[in-house]
């Protein structure tokens, strides 16, 4: 902890050559952890891919028996789950990890075993959700898992089982990330970093967290009374004892809601930071993106039934929910208007972050613009269930989140890992997912208003839908093949090996003023900033360029020591949660039942790894 | 530039831990409303009774007490009120480093919570045995859910304090130590504030 004393400390190696197995298992560096969530997420995202494209071959010809309207159900409600809590987030989080703490010049998060520990929870989270497919029994009632298709009348296996733990893990990782990024932002910046000084990604990244903090819990609760409906016979969504399954729908979208804004403005917050530096001009509108990205987070909480407007609640909500839903349309609004004025007379230097970064405002339009198309209600009942509600969504969390996910990869590979991507490939990427993307997306607009309905396994000949359909199933093709490109580019270049330099990009955040990648102890100094864009006024005092930082000695640098506490304390919560999933998988019975040994075998071990992790000396 | 320099304090200068415990406390409060909504919006909702506040004969002619018994958990309510003076006290001995004055009142909180949980663990099996189970109906399943929770979280206060009441025991609770105890006594209050709100409009609301 940053505030302890460090006198005492033995003089330790901090070199940057840790390696093997347990080095990762037991790490508490932040650097390293984001490279973890990056690499799991990116394998969560391609599993999320391919079960696109088998949505994609099934859609692709009418009638098509290619998946069983089950294995369909299975694969579209792992796609939505997977893409969402095992994609975008941990990606984000990748960036959270490695970032923050570079860009607010400090040497760690707040809490570094908090952190490992959240990542092996969501991994261990990630893994439950998927291993519903060796039981050939994957969630399949929707992302959304609306009551009451989850209860065990209508979903007796343990399909939805695996669904709820999963979230249930998922949900402590995320809670116990927002905590540690949070206090880390609040408290952990570098002497002068005011918070209004501070790079646009961690405002973003902070009022994220804020969300995060605000919206899992009440998506813990509607998991916990779905728990104890299916596992116990509590009726809290059961019609016939008068439960509501609304009260599924308002508490998944208090949640739902938010965590849409959980997704997209990290996002925002990357572009945020490219666009000046390709622009060579300062962000435009500090202030006004600070506060836009706040208000959005604000309106954020009181929008969710706008999802819900075809469950007939009556004129007075449905007005109301429209109206704070356009009023989303004007802090969204400002931040266009604000990365296109950022880009307005600059210097603009084509490079292959600042194509995803811009692909991503034009498909964001996009995506925004069909958003306020269903904030009202009327077109919303026309809309809603088809495939413009899909095209809607993909082109604001893939053309907005993916791309600005892209182009932060391309942007800050070279800092993590010491490497310069290929420029050639990286552009050919862009056009390849560019292409793709629309191809995918765009018909869906047409088809929606045709009236093609989503979350169906397959359409009958001669409803007009065959020749789009099969556009858009040769465009996710072209989409999937762009992340080969992306692995291509990756080993193409770390082979090639052109070594990137502290600075490649002539940046304006502290993560460019030390050596790439980092050593372990970020910055051997504590930087103290003066202004905004502080490394840009580190250069202009420099006279414009600064030497290349050399690697230092750190061994007098004291470290927070690596620990095992945390992965054993997330395996205890692994192993409590999958009580409840060895019951109902095997031997299979029809009504869900839970293992009260293993639940207790990982009390255990939770409360084991918690108490060894209290009384373990921290540094 | 001298290593002291690494442990530069806090950009706030609140304590981490501290700004974290309220951090945490904020995400806690949207657990618990959600819980408190949910008792709400099904309150008067049961299709069979037993019913909190009014009595009920089955189609088949049995017949239901009204389950609360308001008596005992204001009790129980006030005992919880006093542990947050308690822990008050306990945190101010800490500081001073007045060992005696912090293990006696330590010891009165967990008491206190101690008695609390025991309170609502007699609360549930005399419920029970009226007639409420879980999933007797609406009014069962959210209530014990809703006070279940609670329970949980006394108990793991009481866990919590009791481990610093050990550490206190064995005199490794130095006044410089003493933000341990405080980050305790945030959560306790915390758990004390909640169940301010559920007495009211889950017990006296009709």
């Amino acid at each position: 902890m940053a505030t302890s004393a460090v006198e005492h400390a033995p003089p330790q190696i901090t070199s940057d050559a840790k390696t093997g197995l347990w080095s990762w298992l037991t790490t508490v560096d932040h650097k390293r952890i984001g490279i973890m969530y990056g690499v799991s997420a990116f394998v969560f995202f391609m599993i999320g891919g391919l079960e696109a494209l088998l949505l994609r071959i099934q859609l692709g010809s009418p009638d098509s028996t290619f998946l069983s309207p089950d294995a369909y159900n299975q694969l579209f409600t792992m796609h939505g789950t997977t893409m969402i809590f095992l994609g975008v987030m941990p990606l984000s989080a990748m960036f959270f990890n490695y970032l923050i703490p570079l860009q607010i010049g400090a040497r760690d998060v707040v809490f570094p075993r908090l952190n490992a520990f959240s990542f092996w929870v969501f991994l261990i989270g990630g893994l439950v959700l998927n291993a519903s497919f060796i039981f050939g029994a994957a969630p399949n009632a929707g992302w959304f898992g609306y009551a009451n298709l989850t209860s065990v009348q209508y979903s007796p296996g343990p399909n939805t089982d695996f669904w709820v733990i999963g979230l249930q893990i998922l949900g402590i990782a995320s809670l116990a990330a927002a905590v540690n990024f949070f206090v880390t932002i609040i408290n952990m910046r570098a002497p002068g970093m005011r918070l209004l000084r501070m790079p646009m990604f961690c405002w973003m990244s902070m009022i994220t967290q804020i969300l995060l903090l605000l919206a899992f819990p009440v998506i813990t609760v509607a998991l916990v009374f779905l728990m104890v409906d299916r596992y116990f016979g509590a009726t809290f969504f059961e019609v016939a004892a008068n439960g509501d399954p609304m009260l599924w729908q308002h508490l998944f979208w208090i949640f739902g809601h938010p965590e849409v804004y959980i997704l997209i403005l990290p996002p925002f917050g990357i572009v945020s930071e490219i666009l000046p530096v390709f622009s060579r001009k300062p962000l435009f509108g500090y202030a006004a993106m600070v506060f836009s990205g706040a208000f959005i987070a604000v309106l954020g909480f009181g929008v969710w039934s706008h999802h819900m407007f075809a469950t007939g609640m009556g004129p007075i909500a449905d007005a109301s929910f429209g109206v704070l839903t356009m009023l989303i349309a004007i802090p969204t609004g400002v931040k266009i208007f604000n990365w296109i004025g950022t880009i307005w007379g600059g210097s603009i230097q084509m490079k292959t972050p600042m194509y995803f970064s811009l692909g991503f405002i034009a498909m964001f339009i996009i995506g925004g613009l069909s958003g306020i198309m269903h904030a009202a209600v009327p077109a919303d009942l026309q809309q809603t269930d088809t495939y413009f509600i899909v095209a809607h969504f993909h082109y604001v969390l893939f053309g907005g989140a993916v791309f600005a996910i892209m182009a932060g990869t391309y942007y800050w590979t070279p800092k993590m890992f010491g490497f310069m991507l290929s420029e050639r490939i990286g552009k050919f990427q862009f056009w390849l997912m560019f292409i793709g993307f629309n191809l995918t997306f765009f018909p869906m607009h047409f088809l929606g208003l045709h009236g093609m309905p989503r979350r169906v396994y397959t359409y009958p000949e001669g409803l007009g839908f065959e020749f789009w359909n099969q556009v858009e199933t040769a465009g996710s093709f072209v989409l999937g093949a762009s992340f080969l490109v992306l692995i291509w580019n990756i080993v193409v270049s770390k082979r090639s090996g052109v070594p990137a330099p502290a600075d490649p990009w002539n940046g304006a955040t502290l993560e460019w003023s030390i050596p790439s990648p980092p050593q372990e102890f970020n910055f051997p100094e504590v930087p103290e900033v003066e202004s905004r864009d502080a490394l840009w006024a580190m250069k202009r005092a420099k006279g414009g360029t600064l030497p290349e930082p050399p690697r230092v000695d750190g061994s007098h640098i004291h470290l927070p020591n690596p620990s095992v506490k945390p992965l054993i304390t997330a395996i205890g919560i692994g192993v409590f949660f999958t009580g409840f999933l060895l019951g109902a998988v095997w031997p299979m019975p029809s009504v869900t039942t839970i293992n009260l040994p293993i639940i207790l075998l990982g009390l255990a071990i939770t409360a084991y790894g918690i108490f060894s992790w209290a009384f373990e000396p921290a540094e | 530039m001298s290593t002291h320099d690494i442990a530069h304090p806090t950009y706030t200068g609140l304590d981490n831990r501290k700004v974290a415990i309220w951090t945490f406390i904020g995400s806690e409060c949207l657990f618990f409303a959600s819980l408190i909504g949910t008792y709400l919006v099904y309150k008067g909702r049961s299709v069979v009774g037993p019913f909190p506040h009014s009595e009920w004969t089955s189609p088949t002619g049995e017949h239901f007490e009204p389950i609360f018994e308001i008596p005992l958990v204001t009790f129980g309510t006030a005992v919880l009120l006093f542990s947050s003076f308690f822990v008050v006290m306990a945190l101010a001995g800490a500081q001073h480093g007045n060992r005696k004055m912090t293990l006696w009142w330590l010891g009165a909180t967990i008491v206190a919570g101690l008695f609390f949980v025991g309170m609502q663990v007699y609360e549930f099996y005399h419920f029970f045995h009226k007639g409420l189970g879980y999933t007797t109906n609406l009014f069962g399943s959210s209530f014990y859910t809703l006070t279940g929770f609670h329970g949980t979280h006394v108990t793991i206060g009481v866990i919590w304090l009791a481990t610093i009441f050990i550490l206190a025991l064995r005199g490794k609770l130095p006044p410089e130590k003493a933000l341990n105890l405080e980050l305790a006594a945030l959560y306790w209050h915390f758990v004390d504030v909640v169940w301010i709100v559920i007495f009211p409009v889950v017990y006296l609301m009709r």
